[in-house]
């Protein structure tokens, strides 16, 4: 791990301040993916901002028709929230299986949905259920936010203030992980809202993408059998030494099936 | 005293708590790298990046500019240093000596696998030494790979040794080939199977560590270091790389975490730091870290295996024959060469009066990190292939998978095997019974019923098994090509007040000798447990030892530890009978009194001791001091058997394989200590079923470790794992005094197998008859879609 200054400050504009001050600023949000790059040497950034001493990161609120989740709140804060679990059970649920209990007492959402590994949870959560990210700036759609691996809407110097889930009629999720690192290798969120039928998949691909074919048979048909024909492409998809592109394109089906049964 | 040495006093046999476990459970465990000498620098290994290069140039000026840094050494800097030895020779079928082709401790010209250690850096600081190995300009001139057995035993393969043809070290052979292939030609049915043995990662919890250091004014280097054997380090270190007499060299192995054999070997580490020490007067530490030890702890297993084996028409085996391909890597470690030849082609009669086998190995050199012992080291992947053989033959036959196995059982003892050991004692219906009994095998049907309502296909599976242990009686080794005895050492000295010091020249790394010896010595000494410590790991401190390995430490160092007791108790009577007044005949011992036999009158332990060193009144001739030390070169190996049942349940549409139950019945000889012995028995099971269904260390074919962290290589997490279902049938070992077989092996023996076997049992309604190791859901997935392509 290369020498980098580390900032603690007390405030957003302070976060933001120190990102534009730095030749090569990051934000540390928990420091599950970033400090194991780091320790690799993978990335050596000069500076790190952490967020730890910013208030009002870390609040769950209940909006009515929604639920606003703090960029700092971590997976195991919104694993055992009352709140979540009664307005979004699928939501907490995935939340108390994304790796180890360590890494769910230090991970945030805020930091898991910036850096959107391909295999991580919460990106799937946040298209499949529709949510909205809420930044220093404006608010961005999850469908427009995620790029490919490692990719997102995010400009240089903005910060995810928060995340926004729309309460769903209906939602779960259902996870292959691996047996060694337990990132999803095929995670698919279903749900059920105002704006129709969502499919997202994580794990699979290069990045979180909805399954259009599936959406759509599952609004004519809201049943396990409805998707239970229906293929991904393994053309595209990733392939390790745990999972072949084919197999992964097997799971997704498996996944979204056993997803739809979830949701009862 | 009853029989093998029991006082009555009642410390053998109980779960006693373990004396090492306070220290370790709050913190206070010492291990290498907690060790910090006055004056230490720290050293960083720069290892390749690369499978097979020639080094056209290591340009090494910058590193040594850097700041903190006080020398940058290469290969060719330790010129004149002997090479890192093997320790055991093996002969080709055609009588030649195997290819031993140099091994120096850093690489000179050319490197040979990922990890392989180019250059050291010492510094002030650990990482001043990491930054400035980065410095360091490597040019390598890339050479073609082969990182699998196939690819270098294929027709023009690249060589990873110019001496080595077809990448063979050697083509060994046991038993007798005509006999096998007569037997199996003239046999009712024959059945073949062909297997992966494949090749795991150790993962010590602690990661290696030296820390070397010289002393001007005696003129002697002390090597700390985290090995399961300090005296034979002290032998090959001393003696093979650096020159150095056995009193100029000291070796502690502190408290150490875990070995599984990947610290049997002598290691380059060991002889780089050491020389290093020396070249700079001061002390120089290393310390692994996890990435590293992927790329340099030694690897196990790795085979490839063709078997046919001949039963006549009632079932009976009348012939097998075996063809393996071992890879040992790209440089010989210590034991490397033995663990798939003598520690494996003789397991293959297992539990079975098979009359004639033969086993032909061919020892083959790859681009990958050396293969070296991995917990069982041999006898797991023996039992593996067997036991998978005898499933294939009994759905080939249509025998009931355990009556074919109770039909060619040995009941009679001594039993000579056609592939030279000679089995002592052993009661293999008993296990199986037992097994059977405590699985409910019987009741398996029913479960499957009840699995197959949910979706779930559930299968069972069982493995009879015998092992090896107690390694070794030294002539036998020697005559087939061991370089060192195998005897152990155990030192036994009472001191004035009656506590009691016992010196070992085995090592825990996890087994509890600190606890188990202690029982052996308060129980036939007739003293407090809590009076008797057990010191191990230091050959400053202890007269000689072998190290731990091969369950060998209760078997062989404990039998030492037994005898030595025994010369102490030959030596109280002595005196006790010099106090008493009376005949040394006319004394007993029993619970730590010497008695005149038929009176009251006797002395105990404590007071003969004080007599001992306060010899005011004392036998004429005698010498005062009470302390002895026994070599104990053991008869024979000892047999530990048993019978292991697994049960599982496939998701059908995933391939999941979830293991819902492990049974063992085990015949472990006389066990010392219940707690420590299935704590042994926990530990290796969940090794075994790591093997069995998640760990797979993988190359690509350009020698890069793909599985290099545990984001990818699966090691057996808790969950994994259900309760273990542990049961004992014990008969004793005839040719020790204790009884005693060993147990630190058994589970990734025994299970492997089993597991397979239930997977193949939960599969065969589709058409499967055999998945490799690990049945990783994938695997299972294939083989379901191929078994289904086909119907």
């Amino acid at each position: 791990m290369d020498d980098f200054q580390y900032h603690a400050p007390s405030s957003v504009d302070g976060v933001l301040s120190a990102l534009r001050g730095a030749d090569d600023g990051k934000v540390l949000a928990g420091g599950m993916s970033l400090v194991p790059v780091l320790k690799l040497g993978l990335a050596a950034p000069s500076d790190l901002v952490s967020l730890r001493n910013v208030p009002g990161l870390s609040d769950i609120e209940d909006h009515g028709h929604c639920l606003k989740i703090g960029a700092c709140c971590t997976h195991a804060q919104v694993a055992a929230s009352s709140v979540v679990q009664e307005r979004i059970p699928a939501l907490a649920v995935m939340a108390g299986r994304i790796g180890d209990p360590q890494v769910r007492n230090c991970g945030t959402i805020g930091g898991s949905v910036a850096h959107n590994d391909p295999a991580a949870d919460y990106p799937a959560a946040c298209v499949g259920l529709g949510a909205t990210i809420i930044t220093d700036r404006r608010k961005i759609s999850s469908d427009d936010f995620f790029g490919s691996m490692f990719e997102t809407a995010l400009e240089e110097d903005e910060l995810i203030r928060a995340v926004c889930f729309p309460i769903v009629a209906r939602a779960a999720y259902a996870k292959f992980e691996n047996p060694a690192s337990k990132y999803a290798v095929a995670g698919v969120m279903v749900a059920e809202g105002d704006d129709g039928v969502r499919v997202a998949v994580t794990g699979a691909g290069a990045g979180v993408f909805r399954v259009a074919e599936m959406e759509a048979a599952l609004a004519d048909d809201f049943s396990a059998d409805a998707v239970a024909g229906i293929g991904v492409s393994a053309d595209g998809l990733l392939s390790d030494n745990v999972a072949g592109a084919e197999y992964r394109a097997h799971l997704v089906t498996v996944m979204a099936k056993r997803a739809v049964e979830a949701c009862g | 005293m009853s029989d093998n040495g029991s006082n009555g006093t009642g410390f053998i046999g109980a779960s006693l708590k373990r004396k090492e476990d306070a220290r370790f459970l709050t913190g206070r465990g010492r291990y290498t790298d907690d060790i910090n000498l006055p004056g230490q620098l720290y050293a960083h290994l720069l290892r390749s990046t690369v499978a097979h290069a020639d080094l056209a140039s290591v340009d090494t000026s910058a590193a040594e500019a850097a700041p903190g840094v006080h020398a940058v050494f290469t290969g060719p800097d330790m010129e004149g240093v002997g090479g890192i030895p093997t320790g055991w020779l093996i002969h080709s079928k055609d009588g030649s000596p195997m290819v031993e082709p140099a091994h120096p401790p850093m690489a000179v010209g050319k490197v040979r696998h990922v990890g392989e250690i180019v250059a050291i850096v010492v510094a002030e600081t650990r990482v001043q030494a990491r930054e400035a190995a980065a410095l360091i300009d490597i040019d390598y001139q890339e050479l073609p790979a082969v990182a699998s057995l196939a690819a270098a035993r294929a027709d023009g393969a690249p060589k990873v040794w110019d001496e080595a043809d077809g990448n063979l070290c050697y083509d060994w052979e046991v038993g007798d080939r005509a006999a096998a292939e007569d037997a199996i030609a003239g046999a009712a049915h024959t059945v073949s199977i062909d297997v992966v043995n494949q090749r795991l990662v150790p993962n010590a919890i602690e990661p290696r560590a030296a820390i070397g250091s010289f002393d001007p004014t005696t003129d002697v280097y002390t090597l700390y270091t985290t090995s399961q054997n300090p005296h034979l380090i002290r032998l090959l270190l001393g003696a093979f790389v650096l020159g150095l007499p056995e009193h100029k060299l000291r070796i502690v192995a502190p408290d150490v975490g875990g070995g599984f054999g990947s610290k049997i070997p002598h290691y380059a580490e060991e002889a780089i730091i050491t020389w290093t020490a020396g070249r700079l007067g001061r002390p120089v530490k290393w310390t692994s870290d996890r990435s590293e030890a992927f790329v340099s702890d030694t690897q196990g297993r790795d085979h490839i295996s063709t078997a046919t084996l001949g039963l006549d028409e009632d079932g009976k085996f009348v012939g097998l024959k075996v063809s393996t391909q071992a890879n040992l890597g790209a440089y010989l470690s210590t034991f490397a060469t033995c663990v798939p030849t003598y520690l494996y082609g003789i397991l293959f009669a297992g539990p079975y009066t098979t009359p004639a086998i033969y086993c032909e190995v061919e020892g083959v050199f790859t681009n990958t990190v050396p293969v070296d012992a991995l917990r069982g080291a041999g006898r797991p992947e023996a039992t593996y292939l067997l036991e998978r053989l005898v499933d294939k033959a009994a759905a080939a036959t249509g025998i009931d998978r355990v009556d074919i196995r109770r039909r060619n059982f040995i009941r009679e003892f001594p039993y000579q095997t056609p592939v030279a050991l000679q089995y002592d004692q052993g009661d293999y219906d008993a296990t199986l019974d037992l097994a059977l009994e405590a699985s409910d095998w019987d009741g398996f049907e029913a479960r499957r019923s009840e699995a197959a309502g949910r979706g779930k296909l559930r299968g069972i599976g069982i493995s009879t098994f015998i092992e090896a242990c107690g390694i070794a009686p030294s002539a036998v080794v020697g005559s087939l090509g061991a370089r060192a005895g195998l005897y152990e050492v155990g030192s036994v000295r009472v001191h004035p007040t009656g506590s009691v010091s016992v010196f070992t020249g085995t090592h825990s790394h996890g087994q509890g000798h600190e606890t188990t010896f202690a029982q052996i010595v308060a129980e036939t000494l007739g003293v407090d447990f809590e009076a008797v410590d057990v010191v191990h790991g230091d050959t400053g401190a202890i007269p000689f030892g072998m190290g731990t390995y091969g369950s060998r430490s209760l078997a062989v160092g404990g039998t030492a530890i037994y005898n030595a007791v025994q010369k102490v108790i030959a030596k109280g009577k002595k005196i006790a009978a010099h106090l008493l007044e009376a005949s040394e005949e006319d004394i007993e011992f029993a619970n730590g009194n010497f008695t005149v036999a038929g009176t009251d009158r006797s002395k105990s332990i404590g007071e003969v001791a004080l007599t001992a060193y306060v010899p005011h009144n004392y036998p004429e001739g005698l010498e005062p001091g009470l302390e002895e030390t026994a070599f104990y070169d053991p008869l024979n190996f000892t047999f530990p058997a048993g019978t292991h049942v697994a049960e599982v349940e496939v998701d059908p549409e995933t391939g999941v394989v979830e293991l819902v139950a492990v049974t063992g019945a085990d015949d472990v000889g006389r066990i010392i200590n219940p707690m420590i012995v299935n704590g042994q028995l926990h530990g290796g099971l969940a090794h075994g079923i790591g093997q069995a269904l998640l760990e797979h260390c993988e190359y690509d074919a350009e020698g890069q470790l793909v599985t290099g962290s545990y984001m990818s290589y699966t090691m057996p997490r808790a969950g994994d794992l259900p309760n273990f279902n542990i049961n004992h049938n014990t008969t004793h070992c005839t040719h020790n005094p204790l009884g005693v077989k060993g147990v630190g092996e058994v589970g990734s023996i025994g299970v492997p197998p089993a597991v397979i076997n239930a997977v193949v049992d939960a599969l065969s309604p589709l058409g499967v008859t055999h998945i490799e190791m690990p049945a990783t859901s994938q695997r299972v997935w294939q083989a379901i879609q191929a078994a289904q392509a086909q119907d």
